[in-house]
């Protein structure tokens, strides 16, 4: 096996050896390395296949913005991550990863094809392709677009792992540990003021820790053995916080910043167990200083994507870093000085190279070494194709024009077998975007920078724009200052040597005789976008540079454009004769790098997902069978089947045992609030749409609440306790909502009133006993209680013992049945059922649930708020004209009703419906149409609510149905998917419509 | 994410708040005097300002209280807390 591990660094152990399986096969590597270090390392650069032409692809980067080596880790189904990037991902043994988007694999894929029939797939294939015929869409086109979507593969089961959420406030939050991040660092933190300081990486110093030029100094020493000095020296500060392997995800507003910490991706699989994986950070921070240096440019030149072919920075920190060399043969691609740092670096390390510069000549003193070393340099030349199919073997240079819009003279073919390429630097500028911040085009270099640093962030180094030592040191020094109000010395008499210059020959697409549309300059290498398809998306009549993005997915993969962008808003702005500063940029937006969900929700999953509430009575109730529904946060009986009964033979049971003998109810979950001051019944007057100042003590008023608007918001009974007291009950999921409306009336329109609330809901707990029997169970209950119709009669309120625990008992109805509601404080709410329950065992008192209690209600014609409504209905459109007082003066959605559009004789109105099969039960939700011969089909409106009664021995149904009012008895249509259901309008109450039941 | 200096409990993370929309739009004291439009004009019409905007907020996991907060639309600077009742502070206007 080929070794390229060519020397020892302090970084990598070679005493600590690491295994690991790429694509199946083991390989080896040290500890220190990442996996993309560790397959370079061993000669491996092809690490998968592009996802639009399934080209061979290699690595191209050593960071967070490589968009190729992406990998998926692991096989288990509940582990397994996709797009994980091989340059970030440490080495450890017993990893497994493999290469995504290539089948049967990554060095014969069956996708591949799809390079040869390219031309055939321009930019916005999708759109033009499978428009017509419109048939294929669903059988055809969409399943195979589906076949192909998507990069690696997801898990299939719930993550194990464990995942935790971590808020903290700081005074400074330095972003970026390179050389300018741990200035600030230091700075801050030696001014006393509480300090954290984040980087990605494993260790700090950027790529300042492992240079090792002997023409760049500072005080005399290496830069990196200053470096490595400055980083011992903030390690000792006591107010400075240190995480590395954390990277800022998401910069909002208010300096409130995400990050994520990796606790557990570099470990062993059995080192990683029991222990959290990853924790998200919330910092809150007086000030940020973003220090997150830039990445190198790559070129855009004709077949610039080959397997071999990287950043130059990169092959620079895999030789010097991981002590990796990316080839034997090198060629280097510039158009500015850095990439003669990597040239001369490989040079020591008696790498075969040579490079190739855009610039017509320069003479900077990096140059000049690079010159007496030997090295030979092609000045004016431009690398115009690359060749080899798994790894780049050659590639042809020819002489560029004067104006360098064209290339002149003979191809020149030169062997390699690695081409790295220097196209200048990105300032990261994405932190200072996040937060909100704006940005300022630098001609010179063509680079978007900061544009102003607010007083509570400020970016410095090369994130700035600041790429030389210098230039970084004093301006990170001079800024902090300014920014922190303080008067740092220390950087005063440091020494900088630094013979890198500035000077760089710009041109975002590289010349070449080849037509344009015969050659594959790719700008985005994830999303396979090429200059080509830039250019097309600009002759279609693409003009804005967010559209432009949209149509050729240029900057759209997961790698969000980092290498991309640049050099698409470089090409746009050159063919459209703009200047770049003008076109503007697409937005940035976190995450920064992807995250897991499992970091974003931390501990909120499995029964910590939601808050779950419950009454005193659940444990009973789960005793007995219960089958439960969610109703908001509560868990509410929904039926009690018995023997193997389905829901809808337990519901026909309970619905028939409560109208013929007894049932109970569990009712703790209906909102209470708790109504006191000399201004209630002037409160009630305002908020409900009927009279209460003559509602007399110990009496029960049921109210309809509307919104301003007129729209009904909540319904429920409310209780006059005494002179100035009440018990007013809303629905179960309205009820924090109806507080908080209430709160809001009385805190900002009617303050003058005398009125608390305080919500009283989990402080009682209510049994409601409906049936012909329920009096006689309340008897043997409350023996001393004189239940009489004279003395108690419905609507009413008595307090009661039950032994000498204090009761309330409301004599309402929700089914329309003789019934009792039982409010006892609610540690006593499950004694009090299990009393119920024995006090009606002779009358065979029945449990039911909320599909029973649903049923029986509608029989009665009552409604539900938010099933039978939907905010769109007035009391008149639900027939209930009758609660809304024509003579109070004002109240809560009172002028609403009489405006243009609710007075319309033609809203949507309640009826019920009966269907002429009485057997034939209706889906709620269903369209209900007159004429469906006519098209398109009018619809006249929705059922609402639809059973199957027992008691009626039909089936029954509400709806709101256009003009319903006037419309009973008509015949309508309900169309379902394979028939026609008949139905007839008519009354919404089915069932006792004289109210003789509730006094039997 | 806003922080949010509550006139009652002092300086909060956002997520404990509810906004409550435009701020000083009195309910009208006798609406049945109020025309269609005079009431749709109170019902639905909201100014929506890019940059300085006085809106209503409510502490609604913490002291239940509403106040108004004079914010920045265009950079979400929150330039003035003060409570219902409080004249507005007037060097926004």
């Amino acid at each position: 096996m080929p070794n390229y591990r060519i020397h020892k660094t302090e970084y990598i152990d070679e005493t600590k050896r690491v295994s690991f399986k790429y694509d199946g096969k083991t390989y080896f590597g040290y500890e220190g390395d990442t996996l993309a270090s560790a397959l370079l390392a061993n000669g491996i650069h092809l690490i998968g296949r592009s996802f639009k032409y399934h080209r061979p692809r290699g690595i191209v980067s050593c960071g967070a913005e490589e968009p190729n080596a992406i990998c998926q880790i692991g096989s288990k189904k509940d582990l397994t991550e996709p797009n994980v990037r091989a340059t970030e991902l440490e080495l450890y043994e017993g990893l497994e990863a493999s290469s995504q988007n290539c089948w049967p694999n990554v060095k014969f894929d069956i996708g591949g094809i799809n390079n040869f029939i390219s031309p055939l797939i321009p930019a916005g294939f999708y759109y033009k392709t499978f428009m017509w015929p419109k048939s294929f869409w669903k059988k055809v086109y969409e399943p195979l677009i589906r076949l192909s979507a998507g990069l690696g593969k997801s898990p299939t089961e719930p993550d194990p792992d464990i995942y935790d959420h971590k808020h903290v406030h700081y005074d400074v939050l330095v972003i970026g540990g390179g050389i300018s991040g741990i200035i600030a660092a230091k700075m801050a933190a030696k001014n006393n003021l509480k300090t954290l300081l984040v980087d990605d990486k494993k260790i700090l110093g950027g790529s300042t820790i492992y240079q090792n030029n002997e023409s760049i100094k500072i005080d005399d020493k290496l830069s990196s053995e200053w470096l490595k000095n400055e980083t011992q020296e903030i390690k000792k500060l006591s107010n400075l916080t240190i995480k590395t392997r954390t990277s800022i995800a998401a910069y909002h507003g208010y300096n409130f910043l995400l990050a994520k910490e990796n606790l557990t991706d570099h470990l062993p699989e059995e080192k990683k167990k029991n222990k959290i994986r990853q924790r998200l950070w919330k910092i809150r921070a007086k000030k940020v200083v973003i220090a997150t240096g830039s990445i190198e440019r790559p070129l855009v030149f004709n077949n610039n994507d080959r397997p071999g072919i990287l950043l130059s920075n990169s092959i620079n920190k895999y030789l010097d870093y991981y002590g990796v060399t990316c080839g034997e043969n090198i060629i280097l691609f510039t158009n500015n000085d850095s990439a003669y740092e990597t040239s001369i670096s490989l040079h020591k390390k008696g790498i075969k190279n040579l490079i190739v510069d855009l610039r017509k000549s320069a003479s900077s003193e990096l140059i000049k070494e690079a010159q007496n070393l030997g090295i030979k340099i092609y000045f004016n030349h431009v690398v115009t194709n690359t060749f080899g199919y798994r790894k780049i073997n050659s590639l042809e240079i020819m002489r560029l024009s004067e104006d360098g819009n064209t290339t002149v003279g003979n191809k020149i073919r030169l062997n390699c077998d690695c081409l790295g390429m220097s196209g200048g630097w990105t300032p990261m500028v994405h932190m200072h975007t996040q937060s909100g911040g704006k940005l300022n085009f630098r001609d010179d270099d063509q680079v978007f920078l900061p544009k102003e640093n607010s007083e509570d962030q400020i970016s410095v180094g090369a994130c700035n724009g600041d790429f030389d030592l210098e230039n970084i040191i004093d301006k990170t020094v001079n800024k902090i200052n300014k920014f922190l109000d303080i008067n740092n010395q220390d950087y005063q008499d440091t020494k900088i040597i630094c013979s890198k210059e500035n000077d760089k020959r710009n041109i975002w697409l590289l010349p070449n005789k080849i037509p344009l549309g015969k050659t594959k300059c790719f700008i985005d290498f994830q999303n396979d976008s090429t200059a080509k398809d830039i250019k097309l998306a600009l002759k279609e009549g693409f003009r804005s540079i967010e559209h432009v993005k949209r149509y050729t997915t240029t900057g759209m993969a997961t790698d969000q454009g980092k290498l991309s962008n640049m050099h698409a808003l470089g090409i746009v702005a050159d063919t459209a004769g703009v200047k770049m500063g003008t076109l503007g940029t697409t937005t940035f937006r976190p995450p920064f790098t992807p995250l897991t969900f499992g970091t974003l929700v931390g501990r909120n999953v499995g029964k910590f997902f939601e808050v779950v509430r419950k009454t005193s009575m659940h444990e009973w109730h789960v005793e007995n069978n219960a089958e439960f529904e969610n109703v908001g946060q509560w868990k509410r009986p929904w039926y009690y089947p018995k023997n193997g009964e389905n829901m809808h033979a337990a519901v026909q049971r309970e619905s028939k045992a409560a109208r013929d003998s007894a049932g109970i109810l569990d009712a703790s979950t209906l909102g209470k609030i708790d109504i006191q001051g000399t201004d209630a019944s002037e409160f009630l007057n305002r908020v409900y749409t009927n009279a209460w100042s003559k509602l007399a003590i110990g009496k029960c008023r049921y109210g309809l609440m509307l919104n301003e608007d007129g729209m009904v918001y909540d319904d429920g009974v409310t209780t006059r306790i005494s002179e100035n007291h009440y018990l007013m009950t809303t629905t179960t999921g309205g009820a924090a909502n109806v507080l908080s409306k209430l709160e809001d009336y009385l805190q900002t329109e009617w303050p003058e009133l005398d009125v608390y609330l305080t919500s009283v809901t989990d402080h009682y707990s209510t049994a409601s006993i409906c049936g012909p029997n329920s009096k006689k169970i309340l008897n043997k209950l409350f023996p001393n209680l004189d239940l009489s119709d004279e003395n108690f009669p419905h609507m009413s309120f008595k307090e009661g013992k039950l032994e000498n625990i204090n009761c309330r008992i409301m004599r309402i109805s929700f089914t329309g049945e003789l019934s009792y509601e039982i409010n006892i404080e609610s540690k006593y709410g499950n004694s009090l059922w299990k009393m119920c329950i024995e006090a009606g065992k002779e009358f065979n008192l029945t449990p039911y649930g909320t599909e029973t209690m649903h049923l029986l209600r509608a029989e009665k014609g009552f409604i539900i708020v938010g099933q039978d409504t939907d905010g769109t209905m007035t009391p008149s459109d639900l027939q209930m004209d009758w609660i809304v007082s024509k003579k109070k003066y004002d109240f809560i959605g009172k002028r609403s009703l009489y405006r243009s559009d609710t007075i319309r004789e033609d809203r949507k109105q309640l009826v019920g419906l009966l269907t002429d099969d009485p057997k034939e039960i209706l889906e709620e939700g269903a369209q209900i149409v007159s004429d469906i011969k006519s098209k398109p089909i009018d619809m006249l409106g929705h059922v609402t609510s639809s059973y199957f009664s027992p008691n009626l021995n039909k089936s029954i149904a509400l709806a709101v149905v256009r003009s319903g009012k006037s419309m009973k008895g008509q015949k309508l249509i309900i169309p379902m998917e394979n028939k026609n259901i008949n139905v007839t309008v008519s009354d919404t109450i089915f069932l006792d419509k004289e109210n003789k039941r509730l006094n039997a | 994410m806003f922080l949010i200096n509550c006139p009652f409990c002092g300086e909060r993370d956002q997520s404990e708040f509810s906004s409550g929309g435009e701020a000083h739009i009195v309910r009208p004291k006798q609406p049945t005097e109020l025309s269609d439009d005079e009431w749709a004009e109170y019902l639905f019409m909201r100014k929506n300002i890019k940059g300085v905007q006085f809106e209503r907020w409510n502490h609604v996991h913490g002291c239940r209280k509403w106040f108004n907060v004079v914010r920045d639309t265009s950079n979400d600077k929150i330039l003035s807390v003060y409570k219902m009742g409080e004249k507005p502070p007037v060097n926004y206007k």
